[in-house]
């Protein structure tokens, strides 16, 4: 495969992950390559979220380990803020922080965390802003928002930390059906300019349009990986192919 | 009712007022300062003191003041620890006001932690800066008004402090009825103490829980 | 180790006095909690309406509860009354008289409270489910409003048994002023019986109020999800 010319960024390696006494992963192993859209699509419950918690460390780990260029990714203080600094994360919930107007919610990492200059990090998070249709919201608070606004202010948030990798994890599943799409477009335009991304997704065109690469999870396991075109066109798997069938009606 | 009467009881009550503000306000800095370090203590699960905390806000959050204070100052100094009343009024109060601050700020902090918390750690930020940019300000927005409701508790409590010969307003009042027996005017002049020490702290926690929740929430 | 006269506790018929004197404090605060309970849900409901004199009645109401200290209130009625109407109440009648109307109105606030919190799409969809508006409440608001209303009236009752101890301020022999009593008595004999008995008292209250608190919590943590 090409992709494995390209650089290793993420790797989880043989991770077994357990709630109490239910195993969700199992030996699980995947690895992101530089410059790729790798989806991750599967029924509710079978460990996809997991997954994208796992990279960001987020999420404790029974077994295995997960490295990020070649570092380990671990409880360890120092290492794991500034792994998560490269590793940008988009939650389901949005989660800005509601004390903060738009702008403060964009500019506070990169001024804390990486310490950047205020004015030049002003200026990109407006230049981001106004990427993403929103340079008049700068001083709105989160509840003054849409939904589909309050998510696109969360990806220009990660993105003004610059990150090498960015985590979507059902980002338009808490949405009204409206607003998918302004969010998902700025998703795709991310994805034209080469960003390297794991999403997690229920929207089934847009996974096809977006990915280089399709992981469909089950129980824990990949049950089958191709590119788009062979996962959503020409499915190898029964499961996989019930699965497709799950999102297509018929009037019988 | 007697104007003549009112009059010259008057400074009395000014002057017991002005005890009850000192005692009271001393009191109730401390049991702030009790309370953000009892939930801070139990938030983050510090072995011992967390359980030591523990105990400390179920004692004195089931026992009525009146008794700490008849412990603290009749008890203790039969074990050689004997105490002022008016620090004692200040303790007891402290000690009281302090288990109830750290359950405000506990459940304070218990609501903003979890994915707030997560997605602070996404963008990198370590864990005290989660805590001072993230956790304190909303947890300190979301305990307004149960903070509000322990200022008002504990400055209505401080009405037992005649208990231990403190002559705060209710010692004033009972004295002078017992002496004069002008009761109207005396219980008149009660009321319009404790109004005055309590309605401007009452309207003031009403606009300061109307401004937080505007200005951090929304509705 | 000095004598920290808990010998006091255990002389003659003392314990059995300071039980008596506890069991003063608990009958007041449980008849207290009782006309609370039976005046206070009504109230609460009523407290509901629209009307704006009875909003505007009910907020004068509860904001004097909520402002004037609970000795202030069993002063007012203990002297006052005296003073007003000629009568000598008796203390522990001022003090069942306070101690509910400052309960109604608390138990009134929770009421309205938790009816209120009741989103509205609970009535209607219970309505389109073609129930009458008997069958509405009965089956579908009430049980979610017992379950919002249980936790928080117990925790009312632990801090009536708190409040009652102000009684003795006003001269109702109660378990602190029975203490008291004994500690006097014994002065010469055991000169440290404050300790001991003092410390009882605030055992008996812990131990009183303790288990009814723990109650309280568990029962809001069971149904706080449902």
């Amino acid at each position: 495969m090409s992709e494995n010319k390209k650089e290793e960024i993420i790797k989880v390696n043989h991770i077994t992950k357990r709630y109490d006494d239910n195993s969700v992963l199992e030996d699980f192993s995947l690895s992101v390559y530089e410059g790729e859209v790798v989806v991750i699509v599967g029924p509710s419950g079978c460990g996809k979220s997991t997954i994208l918690r796992i990279m960001n460390g987020l999420e404790p780990i029974q077994k295995g380990e997960v490295t990020y260029r070649g570092e380990k990714v671990d409880g360890k203080l120092g290492s794991i803020t500034r792994i998560r600094e490269k590793v940008g994360m988009v939650f389901q919930s949005y989660e800005l922080f509601p004390h903060k107007t738009i702008l403060q919610n964009v500019m506070l990492a990169p001024v804390l965390v990486q310490k950047r200059d205020k004015k030049e990090v002003k200026e990109e998070a407006l230049q981001l802003l106004a990427r993403v249709g929103l340079a008049e919201k700068k001083d709105s608070y989160p509840r003054q928002l849409s939904g589909g606004q309050k998510q696109r202010v969360a990806i220009v948030r990660a993105l003004c930390m610059h990150p090498e990798v960015l985590l979507f994890d059902e980002v338009t599943a808490a949405l009204d059906p409206e607003m998918v799409r302004e969010v998902l477009e700025v998703i795709l335009s991310l994805a034209k300019e080469g960003k390297t991304m794991v999403i997690v997704t229920h929207e089934m065109a847009f996974a096809e349009a977006i990915a280089d690469r399709v992981i469909f999870l089950d129980a824990g396991q990949i049950e089958e990986e191709g590119t788009a075109e062979e996962f959503f066109r020409h499915p190898k798997s029964e499961r996989a192919k019930q699965f497709l069938n799950s999102f297509t009606y018929e009037k019988k | 009712m007697n104007w003549e009467v009112i009059g010259s009881y008057l400074p009395l009550y000014w002057k017991a007022m002005l005890l009850t503000l000192r005692i009271g306000w001393i009191g109730i800095v401390f049991a702030i300062l009790l309370g953000v370090l009892c939930a801070i203590v139990r938030f983050y699960k510090i072995p011992v003191l967390s359980q030591l905390a523990g105990v400390y806000i179920e004692v004195f959050r089931n026992t009525p003041l009146l008794v700490q204070l008849f412990f603290l100052y009749f008890a203790l100094p039969k074990i050689g620890i004997p105490i002022r009343a008016d620090f004692c009024g200040a303790l007891g109060l402290a000690l009281l006001g302090g288990a109830y601050m750290a359950e405000t700020f506990r459940s304070g902090l218990e609501s903003v932690a979890g994915i707030q918390t997560e997605s602070a750690l996404s963008l990198g930020m370590n864990k005290s800066q989660v805590v001072t940019h993230i956790i304190f300000p909303q947890a300190f927005a979301r305990s307004v008004p149960s903070f509000v409701a322990n200022i008002i508790f504990l400055l209505k409590e401080t009405s037992v402090f005649s208990a231990i010969s403190l002559m705060d307003l209710m010692f004033t009042a009972k004295d002078l009825i017992g002496l004069y027996y002008k009761t109207t005017e005396c219980l008149t002049l009660l009321v319009v103490f404790y109004a005055l020490i309590l309605i401007p702290v009452s309207v003031l926690g009403d606009r300061l829980e109307r401004r937080v929740r505007h200005a951090e929430f929304g509705d | 180790m000095p004598n920290l006269g808990i010998e006091v506790l255990f002389k003659g018929t003392n314990m059995a006095r300071l039980l008596g004197g506890l069991w003063v404090s608990l009958r007041i605060s449980l008849i207290a909690v009782g006309f609370s309970v039976l005046l206070g849900i009504p109230l609460g409901i009523i407290m509901t309406a629209k009307s704006k004199v009875i909003k505007a009645f009910t907020r004068l109401y509860l904001e004097v509860v909520r402002v004037m200290p609970q000795m202030v209130l069993l002063f007012i009625v203990f002297f006052g009354t005296t003073r007003i109407f000629g009568w000598n109440l008796n203390a522990e009648l001022a003090s069942v008289i306070v101690f509910t109307f400052w309960g109604t109105a608390e138990m009134a606030d929770l009421v309205r409270g938790a009816f209120i919190s009741i989103p509205k799409h609970q009535y209607e969809s219970a309505k389109a489910l073609g129930m009458n508006s008997l069958h509405v409440f009965l089956f579908v608001i009430l049980p979610q409003t017992i379950r919002r209303l249980l936790p928080l009236s117990i925790n009312l009752v632990t801090r009536m048994i708190k409040t009652t101890s102000l009684v003795m301020m006003i001269g109702v022999v109660e378990v602190l002023k029975v203490g008291q009593q004994i500690i006097e008595a014994n002065r010469t004999s055991s000169p440290n019986a404050a300790f001991g008995v003092y410390g009882t008292v605030f055992l008996l209250y812990f131990i009183g109020c303790w288990p009814i608190s723990m109650l309280s919590k568990y029962l809001e943590k069971k149904w706080s999800n449902t």
